[in-house]
């Protein structure tokens, strides 16, 4: 199993460590409701080095990113970071993932860590036009420092005017006493804040000063359990559980990163899927009594017929009830239909709602 | 790690204590810290009578679901309903407010089969 170059920090932090795609990983440090609570109300940290990094550079660098990517990388301009997906040839997705443009010629692509090798074997497989690719993802660290205290909190820590860096913005600069780090205004929280790229050797030393900077905020360690109930109360997609290889981006809804006004793998099955409508719908449901969704529990209709099926799940922290998101037929997803989700003996009545769940 | 001497304990991490022919249980101090933070315990046992190592209930923790198995046969006489709005209680006490069934035992020989605190802490090495 693999370190990042803070796994021995969070141990001393006391953190309980889980393996988590091949890496030692902090899942919680004093509770994962707590944890939640310090990112939507103040500001929190987590350790996210295991992410994938790729930098794609050259001349044909766009022509390459087009191909293989869902949404339209030529409006990217230097500075600016979009979602995307790659979807496979069979209409699913090999991988979620972020693009960065980091000058004029040079892309970074930020993948799963789950997907590292399979998303760089895919990327090649398309890369006939002769674009230069490199795997940093073992020498780059990435922190995500999130919650609306972030910006006040991080301030000190730079030159740059951190309430200028747009969404989906980010610089390349001094952060921490270091220099040439990209400071992103992304996360996977809804909660705001950055996302700060830097060196294995020179993450100890933004940690540490992170903690410093932001003590008079409340700030804490934050575990991959608490950005697991953050994320799914925005409603955003774990690839593994809510994507993978076999769901298709229009059905998961993510027609949004779907540009057809270009050519990209498998875009004309995807039109047609869109246009057609999907035959079944990624939805959100809050459950109506008490209970817990998890991944994998069955969804049923009236009739106690199973439906679709809990793609991710959980006791929110901010609602104080059972929410997921799950597929179903079409025909079942309309905002307000009911279903139920089956826990254990009880099918457990749940109602379609728009996304996010959480809502400042 | 904190084991009280005069209870029983089992492998799957929950606490017995026996007061004349009627038992009760909860999880262990370990067994909460490792499950974190506990949102929901699930009873539907009540009033029926199980065998030990029957499945009486579930606790869910925000990440994890877990069964709770009777450690001894018997009847389900009572539940902590207070824990319906704070099962948060399992974790701030696990052996006091946070105890959660009481069983009228069928048979106090199995007793004998607990684990006392001793082999409980060298099984999870505290």
């Amino acid at each position: 199993m693999k370190n990042t170059a803070l796994s021995s920090t969070h141990e001393a932090l006391g953190a309980k460590m889980v393996p988590f795609a091949g890496y030692n990983m902090p899942v919680q440090y004093e509770g994962v409701n707590t944890e939640h609570e310090t990112v939507r109300n103040a500001v929190g940290v987590f350790d996210v080095s295991h992410m994938g990094e790729f930098l794609i550079e050259g001349e044909y660098a766009l022509e390459l990113i087009q191909k293989v990517s869902s949404n339209d990388a030529s409006k990217l301009t230097v500075g600016k970071a979009q979602y995307s997906c790659l979807p496979n040839d069979d209409g699913g997705v090999v991988d979620d993932l972020i693009i960065y443009r980091v000058k004029e010629d040079t892309y970074l692509l930020v993948v799963n860590a789950s997907n590292i090798e399979k998303d760089w074997n895919w990327i090649q497989s398309k890369n006939d036009v002769g674009a230069t690719m490199r795997d940093l993802s073992e020498n780059y660290s990435l922190l995500a420092i999130q919650g609306p205290k972030a910006i006040e909190a991080m301030q000190s820590l730079t030159s740059h005017d951190l309430s200028a860096i747009n969404f989906y913005n980010f610089v390349v600069g001094d952060f921490a006493g270091i220099e040439h780090v990209i400071i992103s205004a992304t996360g996977y929280t809804g909660s705001g804040g950055f996302e700060i790229y830097c060196k294995n050797n020179e993450v100890k030393q933004i940690w540490d000063k992170v903690f410093e900077a932001g003590a008079d905020f409340g700030i804490k360690p934050i575990g991959l359990a608490a950005r697991d109930t953050l994320r799914l109360e925005m409603g955003y997609c774990l690839y593994g559980n809510d994507i993978d290889d076999t769901t298709s981006p229009i059905e998961a809804g993510l027609g949004w990163v779907c540009k057809f006004t270009k050519d990209f793998t498998n875009s004309e099955a995807l039109k047609r899927e869109k246009e057609q409508g999907p035959e079944r719908k990624l939805i959100a449901f809050e459950l109506d009594e008490r209970g817990i969704p998890r991944h994998g529990y069955d969804i049923v209709d009236s009739n106690g017929k199973t439906i679709g099926i809990v793609t991710s799940g959980t006791m929110s922290p901010s609602l104080g009830k059972g929410i997921g998101l799950g597929y179903v037929p079409t025909v079942f997803a309309d905002i307000g239909s009911k279903l139920n989700i089956q826990i254990r003996k009880n099918a457990i009545p749940a109602t379609v709602v728009k996304l996010p769940f959480y809502k400042k | 790690m904190n084991i009280p001497s005069d209870l029983k304990y089992t492998k799957d991490h929950e606490w017995v204590k026996i007061e004349g022919d009627v038992a009760t249980i909860g999880v262990t101090d370990f067994a909460q810290s490792e499950l974190g933070d506990i949102v929901y315990v699930e009873v539907e046992t009540l009033d029926e009578t199980l065998e030990a190592e029957e499945v009486f209930g579930t606790v869910e923790a925000v990440k994890t679901v877990s069964d709770l198995f009777l450690p001894l046969s018997g009847e389900i006489i009572e539940f902590n309903e207070a824990l319906e709005d704070e099962p948060e209680k399992v974790n701030s006490d696990p052996y006091g407010d946070g105890w959660m069934i009481k069983v009228k035992c069928s048979d106090l020989s199995q007793v004998d089969s607990l684990m006392s605190a001793d082999d409980y802490k060298s099984l999870i090495g505290a």
